[in-house]
C-alpha cells in the first residue's frame, strides 16, 4: 500500500482536483492552526521560562526594588555598594579558582577513566558505575557532612581550596564518568585503529586521537561541572574558615539572614554578577562546540 | 556497532572484545587508578563511614555526641515506623513522578522536538532561555521563584491580579513541581536533542512520504530508534529529582511539612533535629530505593537488549 | 638543657617584670619589657557577624576598634600580638553546626560567639569547658564578674559553671501602636494586666479595617522566634517553667492555657493572621508590618526597638521615624495577676549571647586576656556607641541607657522579672515540639488533641520518665 503511494508521484493532484476545493482549503486552515498553536505553544514555553529572569535583569539596576519586576529607577548605585563590601567580589574569584580546579581534576581523571572503561571490558563494570552513583547521592547528602569533615581534618586540609576542590570532585565523579563513558562509547573506533597500527601508546590515543573528537562532550561536562560547583554551599562553608577564601555561594546566604530583612538591592545585584560567569561559560561553550551530547548516549 | 577487531590479547570474558588502544587489564586499571583512588578516599569511605553512623545515636552536640552508642537497626526500625517518614516518601515520589519524568522529561522533549523544526533567533533563544534556568545557581533560582511568587508583591500575583495570594504557602507541592520542572528541563532537552539528531533521516523521510501523522511519526520512527535514550534519561532523571534538596530553598520543607521531601526530611532531622545518627539512616534507606529503582530500569533495559 | 635554660630566663625576666609593676610603676615605660623578646603570636575569634550583613555592627566594632586597641595595648606591653577575625553571619543553625564540628576536631578560633542556649549541649559534648578550667584562675579575678548580675551570668552558666562571657541581655515586652490605639478608643499608656485585658484592646482594634490586631508568633517557620517571642513569656504567665527539677513540661492544664490563647486569638475569633505564622519570611513580614503600622500589638524583644524599627540612619531595617513618640511598650502581663511564676504579675524572657574560650586553643591565657577587653567597661561603651543596647554591665549600662527610655526600661523593669530558657541538649527538640503543637492549634484542632501529641511528642525526646504531665 504505502509503496504504491510512492511510485506515482504526479498523479495524486489530477486525482484529487474533483474534492480539491473544500479539502484543500480545510488542509490550509488546519496547516495554519497547528502553526498558530505551535507559536503559541512555544510562546508559553518561553514566557514560562523567562518570567523568573526578568526579575534578575531588572531589580539589580532599580534603586529601590521590589520582590516584584517593574521597569526600574535606573542606577548603577547597587553594584557600587557591591564594590564597597570587602568580600564581594573576592568571592566571585575565589568560586572561580573553586570551578575551574574541580573541572580540572574531574576532566582529568574522568576521561582517563571512562576511556578505559569504554575500551575495555572488565567484568562488573557496569555495576561498579552503578554503585559509584548512587553512593555518590549518600556523600553530598547532609548525613554526610560530619566524615567529610573529620576526613579532611584528619588529612590536614581543613581551611584549604584543595580540599574542598577534592571532596567535590569526589562527589562528583562518577557521574562524569558515567556521562564521558556513553560519550566515549559513540566515538568510532576507526580512528584509534589507525593510531594503533602507527604505533601510538594508549595514552598517546587519548590524547591526541579521542579528546579532540570528544571535545563538545568534555565541554559539556565543563560545564556541568561548573554548575554543581559554582551553588555548592554546605562543603566550602564547613571546610573554609577564613572570610577572604569564601566563595560566592557561601557569601550569598550572608545577605539572606533574619536580622531584619533581606537587603534586595545587595542580592540583586550579587545574583546577576554571581550568575554571569556561568552563563558567559555556556554562551562561549556553546559558540565553540554547540553544546550538544554528540552521538548521544546508549544504555 | 561492535568492529570484531582481532586485538593483541584474546579475552577470556565472552561478550563484545575490542581493546581498540591496546590497554589491556593492567593499562586499564593504571587509567582508572587516579579517578579510583580519589573516589575511594573522598566518596566511598566518607559513605561507609555515614552508613555506619547510621546504626548508631549520634548527635552533633550533646551527650550523644561524646559518647556514641552503637544501636544497630534500632535508627532503622524508628524510621520505618515513623509515619512522617513514609509521609516523606510518598511526597518525593509524587515529587518525582510529576517533576522529573512528567514534567522535566516531556517538555525536554516537545521542546526538542519542535526546536528540529526552528531555525535561527526563534531557535538559540529557546535553547538560552532553557539553558539559563538550568545554569543560574542554586540559590539565585530560588530567589527568583521565591521573588516570583510573593505573597505580597510578587510578579505572579501583580499579573494575574491576585492580590495575596500565598502560592508557597496554599500550593507548595505545585509550587515546587513547577520550580523543579524550570530549573531541570534543560538536561532533557539537550539529551533528546541529540537523540533526536540521531535517528536515521532516511527512516524519517519515508516516513513522512507515507503521509504518517506525527504522532505515527513519533510512534513508530523515532521512539524505538531512541529508546535507549529515553532509559538513560529517565534513570538520571529520576535519581536527581529523587535526591534534589533545591525546594528547600522555596519552602523549607512546609507548611507544616506539605513539601518535605526526603532530602528535605534528613536534613531537618540532622541539623535542626541535631539527630545526624537517625539522619544518616535515612541516607542510606534512601540510598536503598535508589538501587532498587536503578536495578528495575537496568532490568528494562536489559530486557529491550534481548529483544533487539 | 638549652631549652630549660631558656625557659628559666624567661621564668625569671616574667617574675621580674610582675614584681616591678606591683611596685606601681604601671605606666609602660619602664625598661624592664626587653628581658626577653617575645614571639609573635596570634589569636582570633569568630562569630556570627559580618560587615555588611549580619550583626553587622557587632563585626564593625571588632574590625575597628578591639582589634586596634588590643594590637596597641599588647604593644605597649611588649607583645606582638596578631588578632584576627573570622566573620561568618549565615544562619543560626548552619552557624552553630560549623562550630560543633569546628570544636570536635580540636579546632577552631580561641575565642568563639555563642548563643547562651547551646552552652549546655555543647558541655555535654565535651566540645566546651569551664572558663577558670581552660584559662585557670585569672578568671575568677577578673573585675567585670562583679558588674554582672548573678542572672545575666547564668545566660552562658551550665552546671553552676561559668563557661563563657556574656554580651548583652535583653527582655520581651509588649510593643503598640499608639495610633492605632487612639483609633480603637484605647489609651495611649497602656498597662495590661492579665490576658484578657490584651484580648479586650485587640478585640477594639479589629474595628479598625486593614489592621491586624495582634501578632503572636506561632509556627515552625518563625523557628525558636515562635517559642521566645509567643509560646514562653505566655508559659511563665501561667506559673510553670519548661524544665524544672529535672522534668519537662508535659501536657499539663497551663500549657493547655497557652495553647486556648492562641485559638482564640487565631482561629476562634481572628484577631491575628495565620497565613503569617507560615510563611518562611513570616517574622520579618511581621516587623515589616508593624512598621508599616498594619499590626495593633506585637511582642517583640529590645531588639525590634533597637535595630529593627530604630530611625536612627543605616541601623534599622524597618525604621519608623516616629518610633519615639508613636510606639508604646508594656510588660508583659501574667494570665491573671498574681499568677505568674514566682508569683509575679508581669513576666518576661530573656536570651543571650556571648562569648566562650575554645579549650584546643594554642594559648589560653591570651585569649582570656582578649575576652576581658572585649568585656571591659570602655569596650561596651565603644560598642554601643553609634547603637545602644543593653549591656550585661550595670556600670556601663548606667551611663549608656540614660538617653533610651525604653531600653532603662528593659534594664531596670524587666532584667530583674525575667526567666531563662533551659540550657540543656534537649532544648531545641522540645523547642521544636512546642512550635509544633502551635501549628496544630492555629490550624483548628481541638486542644485537648494537641495537647496530647504534645505530650508524646516530649515524651520520645527526653524518655518518659522525665516528662511532668501535670
Amino acid at each position: 500500500m504505502t509503496q504504491s503511494t510512492a511510485v506515482q508521484p504526479a498523479s495524486p493532484a489530477p486525482l484529487k482536483k474533483s474534492r480539491a476545493g473544500p479539502i484543500l482549503a480545510s488542509r490550509t486552515v488546519k496547516h495554519f492552526v497547528t502553526r498558530v498553536l505551535f507559536a503559541l505553544a512555544m510562546g508559553l514555553v518561553l514566557v514560562f521560562f523567562a518570567l523568573p529572569l526578568t526579575w534578575l535583569v531588572t531589580a539589580p539596576f532599580d534603586s529601590n526594588p521590589t520582590m516584584a519586576v517593574r521597569w526600574p529607577d535606573w542606577t548603577f548605585g547597587n553594584f557600587q555598594t557591591l564594590l564597597e563590601s570587602p568580600y564581594a567580589l573576592g568571592s566571585i574569584g575565589v568560586s572561580l579558582i573553586l570551578g575551574a580546579g574541580t573541572i580540572a581534576v574531574v576532566l582529568t581523571l574522568g576521561s582517563l577513566a571512562s576511556y578505559a572503561l569504554s575500551r575495555v571490558h572488565i567484568r562488573g563494570r557496569d555495576g561498579l558505575l552503578y554503585a559509584l552513583l548512587l553512593l555518590s547521592s549518600v556523600v553530598t547528602g547532609t548525613a554526610a557532612m560530619v566524615p567529610t569533615f573529620q576526613l579532611i581534618t584528619l588529612i590536614g586540609l581543613i581551611d584549604t581550596h584543595v580540599g574542598v576542590v577534592l571532596v567535590l570532585a569526589g562527589g562528583l565523579l562518577p557521574t562524569v564518568i558515567f556521562i564521558l563513558k556513553d560519550f566515549m562509547d559513540s566515538i568510532p573506533k576507526s580512528y584509534e585503529e589507525s593510531a594503533r597500527l602507527y604505533g601510538a601508546s594508549p595514552s598517546q590515543i587519548l590524547r591526541h586521537v579521542v579528546v579532540p573528537i570528544a571535545r563538545p562532550g568534555l565541554a559539556f561536562v565543563a560545564v556541568w561541572t561548573l554548575v554543581q560547583v559554582w551553588g555548592n554551599f554546605l562543603v566550602p562553608f564547613l571546610l573554609l574558615r577564613s572570610p577572604e577564601t569564601k566563595p560566592a555561594a557561601v557569601l550569598m546566604y550572608t545577605f539572606y539572614t533574619e536580622s531584619g530583612q533581606v537587603d534586595l538591592r545587595l542580592i540583586s545585584a550579587f545574583s546577576l554578577v554571581f550568575s554571569v560567569p556561568v552563563i558567559v561559560l555556556y554562551f562561549l561553550v556553546n559558540r565553540r562546540y554547540g553544546f550538544r551530547f554528540h552521538g548521544g548516549i546508549k544504555s | 556497532m561492535s568492529v570484531a577487531m582481532s586485538s593483541a590479547r584474546v579475552r577470556r570474558t565472552p561478550s563484545r572484545v575490542d581493546d581498540i588502544a591496546g590497554l589491556g587489564r593492567v593499562g586499564a586499571g593504571l587509567f582508572m587508578a587516579p579517578a579510583l583512588a580519589l573516589i575511594g578516599v573522598f566518596l566511598i569511605f566518607p559513605a561507609l563511614w555515614t552508613i555506619y553512623l547510621g546504626m548508631t545515636n549520634y548527635r552533633l552536640t550533646g551527650l550523644a555526641a561524646a559518647d556514641p552508642d552503637f544501636v544497630g537497626l534500632d535508627n532503622y526500625t524508628q524510621v520505618l515506623g515513623d509515619s512522617s517518614f513514609w509521609w516523606s516518601l510518598r511526597l518525593t515520589l509524587v515529587f518525582v513522578v510529576l517533576s522529573g519524568i512528567l514534567g522535566q522529561m516531556m517538555l525536554g522533549f516537545s521542546i526538542a522536538w519542535a526546536l528540529r523544526h526552528l531555525k535561527g533567533l526563534a531557535k538559540s533563544l529557546t535553547e538560552t532561555l532553557v539553558l539559563a534556568a538550568w545554569v543560574v545557581p542554586g540559590s539565585v533560582g530560588s530567589f527568583l521563584w521565591l521573588a516570583l511568587l510573593d505573597r505580597r508583591g510578587g510578579t505572579l500575583n501583580v499579573l494575574l491580579d491576585s492580590p495575596g495570594t500565598a502560592w508557597l504557602i496554599n500550593y507548595p507541592m505545585a509550587s515546587i513541581i513547577i520550580f523543579n520542572i524550570w530549573v531541570g528541563t534543560a538536561f532533557s532537552m539537550l539529551l533528546f536533542s541529540s537523540a533526536l539528531a540521531s535517528v536515521p533521516p532516511s527512516q524519517m523521510e519515508s516516513a513522512e512520504m507515507v503521509g504518517a501523522t506525527a504522532w505515527q511519526q513519533l510512534r513508530d520512527v523515532v521512539i524505538p530508534n531512541i529508546k535507549g535514550h529515553i532509559l538513560t534519561n529517565t534513570l538520571l532523571i529520576t535519581l536527581w529529582t529523587f535526591n534534589t534538596f533545591g525546594p528547600y530553598l522555596l519552602t523549607a520543607g512546609g507548611p507544616n511539612g506539605q513539601s518535605e521531601i526526603l532530602a528535605v526530611y534528613i536534613y531537618r532531622t540532622a541539623i535542626p533535629g541535631g539527630q545526624l545518627g537517625k539522619g544518616a539512616a535515612i541516607s542510606l534507606i534512601m540510598l536503598l530505593i535508589n538501587l532498587v529503582i536503578a536495578l528495575g530500569y537496568i532490568h528494562l533495559a536489559r530486557g529491550k537488549k534481548k529483544r533487539a | 638543657m638549652n631549652r630549660s635554660k631558656n625557659i628559666g630566663v624567661t621564668i625569671s625576666a616574667a617574675a621580674l617584670v610582675v614584681i616591678l609593676a606591683a611596685c606601681g610603676q604601671g605606666a609602660s615605660d619602664t625598661p624592664v619589657e626587653s628581658a626577653a623578646p617575645s614571639a609573635p603570636e596570634t589569636v582570633s575569634m569568630t562569630a556570627n557577624a559580618i560587615t555588611g550583613g549580619k550583626n553587622a555592627a557587632e563585626a564593625d566594632w571588632f574590625t575597628d576598634w578591639v582589634k586596634p586597641q588590643f594590637e596597641a595595648a599588647m604593644k605597649a606591653d611588649g607583645r606582638d600580638v596578631t588578632v584576627v577575625f573570622e566573620p561568618q553571619g549565615v544562619d543560626d543553625e548552619n552557624y552553630k553546626t560549623k562550630i560543633a564540628l569546628d570544636l570536635q576536631s580540636g579546632g577552631g578560633a580561641d575565642i568563639i560567639g555563642m548563643d547562651g542556649i547551646w552552652v549546655g549541649e555543647f558541655a555535654q559534648a565535651g566540645y566546651i569547658e569551664p572558663l577558670s578550667d581552660v584559662a585557670g584562675s585569672v578568671v575568677d579575678e577578673w573585675d567585670g564578674w562583679p558588674q554582672i548580675s548573678e542572672a545575666v551570668q547564668n545566660a552562658l552558666s551550665f552546671e553552676g559553671e561559668r563557661y563563657g562571657v556574656p554580651q548583652g541581655a535583653d527582655g520581651r515586652v509588649l510593643y503598640y501602636n499608639k495610633a492605632l490605639f487612639a483609633q480603637a478608643g484605647l489609651p495611649e499608656n497602656w498597662n495590661p494586666t492579665s490576658w484578657a485585658d490584651v484580648l479586650d484592646a485587640s478585640r477594639a482594634l479589629k474595628a479598625i479595617d486593614g489592621v491586624v490586631p495582634i501578632q503572636l508568633n506561632a509556627g515552625t517557620a518563625m523557628g525558636e522566634a515562635t517559642t521566645m517571642q509567643g509560646v514562653l513569656p505566655l508559659l511563665v504567665g501561667t506559673g510553670v517553667e519548661l524544665w524544672k527539677d529535672g522534668k519537662w513540661l508535659g501536657g499539663t492544664k497551663e500549657l493547655g492555657e497557652v495553647l486556648g490563647l492562641y485559638r482564640t486569638i487565631y482561629v476562634d475569633e481572628m484577631l491575628g493572621d495565620p497565613i503569617m505564622q507560615q510563611e518562611a519570611a513570616g517574622r520579618d513580614n511581621s516587623f515589616a508590618q508593624f512598621a508599616a503600622g498594619k499590626i495593633g500589638i506585637l511582642l517583640e524583644g529590645d531588639y525590634f526597638w533597637r535595630s529593627v524599627i530604630n530611625p536612627a540612619e543605616g541601623v534599622g531595617n524597618a525604621p519608623m521615624a516616629d518610633r519615639d513618640t508613636n510606639v508604646g511598650y508594656a510588660l508583659i502581663p501574667a494570665m491573671k495577676p498574681g499568677a505568674g511564676v514566682n508569683g509575679q504579675d508581669f513576666v518576661s524572657m530573656s536570651g543571650g549571647t556571648g562569648r566562650v574560650l575554645n579549650p584546643n586553643s594554642k594559648n589560653p591565657e591570651l585569649a582570656w586576656e582578649l575576652l576581658a577587653f572585649m568585656n571591659s567597661a570602655d569596650a561596651f561603651r565603644s560598642r554601643v556607641a553609634g547603637t545602644i543596647s543593653i549591656t550585661p554591665r550595670e556600670d556601663v549600662n548606667a551611663e549608656v541607657l540614660k538617653g533610651d527610655a525604653m531600653l532603662t526600661f528593659v534594664s531596670e523593669e524587666i532584667l530583674p522579672i525575667t526567666a531563662y530558657r533551659p540550657g540543656l541538649a534537649a532544648y531545641p527538640e522540645v523547642s521544636l515540639a512546642l512550635q509544633e503543637a502551635t501549628v496544630a492549634v492555629v490550624a483548628g484542632e481541638p486542644v485537648d488533641q494537641v495537647l496530647e501529641s504534645y505530650s508524646k511528642a516530649v515524651a520520645d525526646i527526653v524518655g518518659a520518665e522525665n516528662v511532668d504531665n501535670g
